[in-house]
């Protein structure tokens, strides 16, 4: 493992540990399955196949069946999907649309930075999981509205954070001297300002990554995320939390499948190359 | 200069009031959005298009959006927040007792974490990088980074199951006694101290080790005072603005918890009625309920917004 972790710090020129490389592992594990997932499962996932319902994890049943007698590994395997699958896109949208808004207001400035910076900071006051809870009760829940409500939830952070970094790049001297030559607002974004704030954005996305995890499990444990008979992980344990007065494994691993990830990835995150994480270069 | 305290101060409270608006205009256009007209959907079966027209006319449905926004919004200002659609009961009836037994737990669980919040983390600050310092890290991050509805179970399955020392789900209306009344609030308020300590432990450990790298404290330790003098003399006066900020603001990550927590314990809180609310549809519960929460919110902000002004005189001018 050693050897391992020296030659990719060798030929990256990044030093990486073990623990960051470990987490990177869990969390590649679980891509891998959201992909995956159908193929692998071993009983049909919305089957009943055990006659017991809260069976105990056996050699048929590797994590015990659920509240209906359905296979409990077969539906985390699915469940990785919908968890990895939307909160994935959640993110990518709200970090696409924060950080490109924040860029462009670091460089414009001006009128549109204030109205923008202040509208946002207003919604930013928005607690996230009461915002989820007025927008599912009003609109219903399904899987493009939960995208949507989780990327407009987290774009206002993101907005933030990269329109602090690229406002400090946008002081420096290169930034100047672009201005002087007479390049114009898209090639300073997009050659001066991204390369230079693009580790802490990436950092930031993680970051953002696991606190929508958090909230979209939150929401379908409290039956207003993802529906049956599709389940996410936080589905599954609202399915099953029934079964928890006896511990029965259907309400304890899918809650080990949430945990695995969001600590894999703050951890990944604290373990990263200096080099990329921190703000100032 | 108590002059520019008290500007400022009364900054803060213009954001705020202003944050309210804004707020409140997005939770009303949020229910606006609502397919299907509320009076069909309210009379079920009987929506004869008499009816319909009846009672949209009762409801003041024929007004604009934005008369009814405006005439909601004078109602709540005077504490007025109109009718359940499902029971036809004044909200502020609902409400009320609801209220109260949420401010109970959210205050128990106050005065149990910040305590040891406190302590922990000037602790773990203290002896930065030893042992007892990583492993209180350790568990904070981990509990930072797991949703609040686990801490909830494996507390259950550590109090319930294991040691049988409480009932796992509690399903109580009425508190009899005090052995009762403590049985009940025992699981909810474990688990929220839980979620709520681990940011403040974190805050408040940043906020001292951050005070210990000034130059002050450099010259305490280069003077040869002790670790412990250092951190109690000169860096804790330092943090006290920052960690009232953390605590203010941890106390604001309640909101979150408690609504999980009084769903899935069945405790009946204000949260648990917005729940439930959002089950059956019933929107002006849920705008009231809302609006409730980021008041609750918008104030614990603002109070750590002028904490840390009245801590920091830099922040002063």
């Amino acid at each position: 493992m050693t050897g391992l972790t020296t030659t990719i710090a060798r030929k990256s020129g990044y030093h990486i540990n073990l623990m960051g490389l470990c987490s990177a592992a869990v969390i590649l594990f679980w891509a891998i399955i959201a992909l995956i997932a159908p193929m692998i499962t071993p009983y049909p996932v919305g089957e009943i196949v055990d006659w017991d319902y809260f069976g105990p994890s056996s050699s048929a049943f590797w994590l015990g069946s659920d509240y209906l007698g359905r296979d409990v590994f077969s539906r985390i395997l699915m469940g990785a999907r919908f968890t990895v699958g939307i909160s994935l896109v959640a993110v990518t949208l709200a970090c696409f649309i924060g950080v490109t808004l924040g860029m462009i207001a670091a460089v414009i400035g001006g009128v549109f930075d204030q109205v923008l910076s202040r509208f946002l900071d207003a919604f930013n006051s928005i607690p996230s999981k009461l915002f989820g809870l007025v927008v599912v009760a009003a609109v219903g829940s399904s899987i493009p509205v939960l995208i949507l409500t989780l990327t407009a939830i987290y774009a206002p952070g993101s907005y933030r954070f990269a329109r602090a970094l690229a406002v400090n790049i946008n002081t420096m001297d290169f930034v100047t001297v672009a201005r002087a030559r007479g390049e114009g607002a898209i090639y300073l974004i997009w050659e001066e300002i991204l390369p230079n704030i693009l580790g802490p954005v990436l950092a930031d996305f993680g970051l953002r990554f696991v606190f929508i995890v958090l909230l979209l499990s939150g929401l379908s444990f409290l039956g207003l995320g993802v529906l049956p008979p599709n389940a996410d992980w936080g589905a599954l344990v609202k399915e099953n939390i029934s079964g928890l007065p006896f511990a029965a494994p259907a309400v304890i691993y899918p809650s080990i499948a949430i945990a695995s990830l969001t600590i894999s990835v703050n951890m990944m995150i604290d373990n990263l190359p200096k080099k990329i994480r921190d703000r100032e270069n | 200069m108590n002059n520019i305290i008290f500007k400022l101060i009364a900054q803060r409270l213009g954001v705020m009031i202003i944050s309210l608006v804004i707020v409140s205009f997005a939770v009303f256009a949020a229910t606006q959005l609502l397919p299907g007209d509320v009076a069909e959907i309210l009379l079920g079966q009987a929506a004869t298009p008499e009816a319909v027209a009846a009672l949209r006319e009762a409801m003041g449905l024929n007004q604009s959006a934005l008369v009814r926004y405006f005439q909601w919004l004078a109602g709540l200002a005077q504490g007025d927040f109109g009718l359940s659609y499902v029971t036809n009961e004044p909200i502020v009836d609902l409400i009320a007792g609801r209220l109260q037994n949420t401010l109970r737990l959210a205050g128990i669980t106050a005065l149990f974490s910040v305590p040891l919040a406190l302590s922990l983390g000037i602790l773990a600050a203290l002896y930065q990088d030893t042992r007892f310092d990583r492993i209180v890290s350790g568990i904070t991050v981990t509990v930072i980074s797991v949703p609040e509805f686990m801490v909830a179970t494996i507390a259950v399955l550590i109090f319930a199951v294991h040691l049988k020392w409480l009932p796992a789900l509690s399903y109580a209306n009425e508190i009899t006694s005090l052995g009762h009344m403590l049985k009940i609030f025992a699981m909810p308020v474990i688990t929220l101290t839980f979620v709520i300590s681990a940011q403040m432990i974190r805050m408040s450990r940043a906020a001292v080790i951050e005070t210990l790298n000034t130059p002050y404290c450099e010259m305490a330790l280069l003077k040869g005072a002790s670790r412990i003098r250092t951190v109690m003399v000169h860096a804790l006066p330092n943090a006290l603005g920052p960690i009232a900020n953390a605590v203010a603001l941890s106390v604001s990550y309640l909101l979150g918890g408690v609504i999980i927590v009084e769903t899935i314990f069945n405790y009946p809180g204000i949260a648990k009625l917005m729940v439930d609310a959002v089950a059956t549809r019933d929107l002006p519960l849920i705008q009231s309920c809302v609006m409730i929460f980021c008041f609750g919110y918008l104030i614990l902000i603002m109070l750590a917004d002028i904490i840390s002004i009245l801590a920091n005189p830099r922040l002063r001018t």
